[in-house]
C-alpha cells in the first residue's frame, strides 16, 4: 500500500530542459494544500486511510450532514471529500495540512484520475482491433470488428467480447511516472508523461506501489 | 495566456532576437563531442516557425554542397548558444515551403529594406 499521497488538480502540460539539454515532457499538477478531516485505522473503522478535502465551498452549498462533519474536524469545508488509502494513517491527524513537499524531485508516482470520456466508440478506437482491408473489395466495412464468434455451436456471442461501445470517463491509473519537480511554494509538482483526464480534472500522486526494485521500489 | 506559462517562464530564453520566416539567421549550437564542447555555425534562411511558449521551434535552410539541408530547433534550447540575424527578408507566406522546389536564382529571397516596426 502506498506511504503517501497528494491531491491535485491536472493544469496542463508542456516541455522542460534536463541537465543534459534534452527536452522533458511533463505534466503540471497544481497541489494546493490538502487538509485531513478523518483518519481511519485498522482498529476503529478495519482499514487505514486518510481521508481529505482541497480547495473551498460555500457554507450554503453544504448539506446539514457534511456540515457537520466538517466541523466536527474543525476543518474548513472543501470542494470534495477524497480518501487516500494509505499505511499506518495513525501518523496523520485531523486538521493537518499536505502540502507538494510530501513528494520530491526523482521519485515514482502513481497518478489516478478520471479518463477523458470518448462516447460511443468503435473496436478499432476501443480495444485496438485491427479493422479491415482498405481494398480487395471490401465495401464499407473498413473499420468493422469483423467475426465476434462461431456458427451452431455455441449459436451464441460469449459474455465478454470485446465490441464497440462507451469508452473513457472510468478510473485510470497510470503508474511509475517520475516526480521532475515538486514546488511546495507555487503548489505545483511537475510529473514526467502524461496523465490521465481533462486538464482541471482532479488527479491523486501516491507514491508507487509497483515500482521495480531497481528504481527505489520496495521490496513486498 | 495559458495556464502551463507559469512553468514555462522558467524555461524561456530573454537573449532572443525577433525574427521571422525569410530571414537569415546564424544559430550557433553547442556540440558535445567527448568532453569536448565547441560550437558550430548553422546559417541559412528561416522557413517556418512554429509553436509557442517554451515549445516554440523554427526551422533553418541551407544549400550545403548543393544539397538543402533543414534543420528544426527550438527557440529557447539551451544547445543554442546564440542566434544572430544576419538580414531581414521580405516574403508574403508563414510557410516558405516553395523554398524547396527552386534553387539559385529563383530561391532568392528580397531583402526587406524598411526599418522593422
Amino acid at each position: 500500500m502506498a506511504t503517501k499521497a497528494i491531491v491535485g488538480e491536472k493544469v496542463g502540460m508542456t516541455q522542460i530542459w534536463d541537465e543534459e539539454h534534452r527536452a522533458i515532457p511533463v505534466t503540471v499538477v497544481r497541489v494546493a494544500p490538502v487538509r485531513v478531516v478523518q483518519v481511519k485505522t485498522v482498529e476503529h473503522e478495519g482499514y487505514d486511510a486518510v481521508q481529505v478535502t482541497f480547495g473551498h465551498r460555500r457554507p450554503a452549498a453544504l448539506t446539514q450532514p457534511e456540515r457537520g462533519h466538517f466541523a466536527k474536524a474543525g476543518v474548513e469545508p472543501g470542494r470534495r471529500l477524497v480518501e487516500l488509502r494509505l499505511e499506518d494513517a495513525g501518523r496523520f491527524e485531523v486538521g493537518q495540512e499536505l502540502t507538494a513537499d510530501v513528494l520530491a524531485a526523482g521519485e515514482l508516482v502513481d497518478a489516478i484520475a478520471v479518463s477523458k470520456g470518448k462516447g460511443f466508440a468503435g473496436g478499432m478506437k476501443r480495444h485496438n482491433f485491427k479493422g479491415q482491408g482498405a481494398s480487395h473489395g471490401n465495401h464499407k466495412k473498413h473499420r468493422a470488428p469483423g467475426s465476434v464468434g462461431a456458427c451452431a455451436t455455441p449459436a451464441r456471442v460469449f459474455k465478454g467480447t470485446r465490441m464497440a461501445g462507451r469508452m473513457g470517463g472510468e478510473q485510470v491509473t497510470t503508474l511509475n511516472l517520475e516526480v521532475v519537480q515538486a514546488d511546495p511554494e507555487r503548489q505545483l509538482v511537475l510529473v514526467k508523461g502524461a496523465v490521465p483526464g481533462p486538464r482541471g480534472g482532479m488527479v491523486v500522486l501516491r507514491d508507487a506501489v509497483k515500482a521495480p526494485a531497481a528504481k527505489g521500489g520496495r521490496a513486498s | 495566456m495559458n495556464p502551463t506559462d507559469i512553468i514555462d517562464r522558467d524555461s524561456l530564453r530573454d537573449d532572443i532576437p525577433e525574427f521571422r520566416p525569410g530571414d537569415t539567421v546564424k544559430v550557433h549550437v553547442r556540440v558535445v563531442e567527448g568532453n569536448r564542447e565547441r560550437i558550430q555555425v548553422f546559417q541559412g534562411a528561416v522557413v517556418r516557425r512554429q509553436g509557442t511558449g517554451a515549445r516554440e521551434t523554427f526551422t533553418v535552410r541551407k544549400v550545403s554542397f548543393g544539397v538543402g539541408v533543414e534543420r528544426t530547433f527550438p527557440v529557447h534550447s539551451p544547445i543554442i548558444a546564440k542566434t544572430e540575424v544576419v538580414s531581414y527578408g521580405d516574403v508574403r507566406r508563414a510557410k516558405l515551403y516553395y523554398l524547396r522546389d527552386r534553387h539559385g536564382k529563383a530561391a532568392k529571397i528580397k531583402e526587406r529594406r524598411t526599418a522593422r516596426a
